[in-house]
């Protein structure tokens, strides 16, 4: 399991592992059934406080992406989750979220907006098309 | 036993320097404790009342519930030191090092010194004065860790050394919080490994503390906002919520203390909306407070 810890991103570093377990589950890179590495095992190899690893563990088994079994670990859930599609959206939102931005910036409201992407998949469409 | 120390107004002069000014401060058992502050601003003074090296001219000092000037054997027995000026005795060989300490604490685990020794990569025979910096720092944090302390107390560990030698510090810090119950206090300036291991950061600067708590809790009442004014402005109007502002115009930048809606309500109140708000890293935290003319 690859993570990466940037500590000097302003996210914080819990959220970090959460949200790139997430990915990699998303992405099939964790497959269901899969075992977690150990808090301990896992806070040595970030170089991280292992409590910050435990609130990542308890935050994924929240939402259902990993489970823990008794005595045995922590492991990738197996119950076909819907997380690989709503993690799509999640992605798609930080996109349309810096489109908003810049709409704003540039005095564009949302219904042009709208308009402009509606007009650009009509065009794309149509050279498709051809 | 929930507070490994409990420091109640304490406050302390250099002739008419005021070093540390009504500190209060608990640190849980279990935690990792950050102290952060820029030089000179008190966090060596603050430690040195934790070692009992200096003595409270008023409030309190309890380590483990006790007075260490008063107590100072039960204290310091119990407390692993590393400071940035290791004062290790130079003329012994590691081998001798060892084996003084050992003399010295009941609780020195002769195994768990050796393995840290071969992870280390420490040579038993070498001089104490002739090893590198960083395995001299690295002789310093065994000479601390082989008696398995309840508090491991670090004074900027990791100043001037390489980040190899920083990450062994780290791990060491990292292994002594997993042994259950066990407490680590270290005082850094590099904000960046505070914000990996510490559980809770306190800032100090001009021997006031500025902020204390729950790394967590910090993070999420500081952020950076970028705002739009109805109309341009030269300067921004002060307002509670904000530590320091940047830009020009219609659009400002600042750095924002307290909640999301406490901010909003402080946009509203000065004629702007927030753009972005977007969680700010411990370095950019300490340097907003530093900078901070409060």
């Amino acid at each position: 399991m690859q993570i990466h810890i940037a500590p000097d991103d302003g996210v914080p570093i819990y959220l970090q592992i959460v949200n790139q377990v997430k990915y990699l589950v998303a992405s099939g890179r964790l497959e269901p059934g899969e075992e977690m590495p150990p808090i301990r095992v896992l806070a040595d190899r970030l170089i991280v406080n292992p409590n910050t690893v435990a609130r990542a563990y308890r935050e994924l088994e929240t939402a259902g992406i990993v489970e823990k079994r008794r005595t045995a670990g922590t492991f990738v859930s197996t119950n076909g989750s819907p997380l690989a599609r709503s993690e799509q959206v999640k992605i798609l939102t930080q996109r349309v979220d810096t489109l908003l931005a810049e709409a704003r910036q540039l005095d564009f409201s949302v219904d042009e907006v709208v308009d402009l992407i509606k007009q650009r998949n009509f065009d794309m469409r149509a050279s498709a098309k051809e | 036993m929930q507070n490994v120390v409990e420091i109640s107004g304490l406050t302390r002069r250099f002739r008419d320097q005021v070093a540390l000014d009504n500190v209060k401060l608990t640190v849980p058992a279990g935690s990792v404790f950050g102290l952060v502050g820029e030089n000179g601003a008190g966090k060596t003074t603050l430690i040195k009342h934790i070692l009992g090296s200096l003595k409270a001219q008023q409030g309190s000092v309890r380590v483990f519930g006790i007075d260490p000037v008063a107590d100072p054997v039960n204290v310091l027995g119990r407390i692993g030191y590393v400071s940035e000026e290791s004062d290790l005795p130079a003329w012994m060989t590691v081998d001798e090092l060892m084996k003084y300490m050992r003399a010295f604490y009941k609780s020195w685990d002769e195994s768990y010194a050796e393995s840290l020794r071969r992870d280390f990569d420490i040579d038993r025979k070498a001089i104490v004065k002739n090893l590198s910096k960083g395995q001299r720092a690295r002789a310093g944090l065994l000479t601390a860790l082989a008696y398995r302390p309840e508090l491991l107390l670090l004074d900027e560990p990791s100043a001037g050394l390489d980040p190899v030698v920083r990450r062994d510090i780290l791990a060491a810090v990292i292994r002594t919080i997993a042994d259950e119950g066990r407490t680590v206090i270290f005082s850094s300036h590099l904000l960046t490994e505070v914000e990996r291991v510490a559980d809770y950061v306190t800032m100090i600067k001009r021997g006031r503390i500025v902020f204390s708590g729950p790394l967590d809790d910090i993070k999420a009442t500081h952020r950076k906002v970028s705002f739009r004014f109805d109309a341009a402005v030269d300067t921004p109007p002060a307002s509670p919520v904000v530590l320091h502002w940047e830009g020009s115009g219609k659009e400002w930048t600042a750095f924002c203390t307290g909640s999301l809606a406490e901010v909003d309500a402080a946009a509203k109140s000065m004629g702007a909306v927030i753009v972005t708000a977007a969680s700010a890293s411990l370095d950019d935290i300490f340097v907003a407070q530093a900078t901070s003319r409060r």
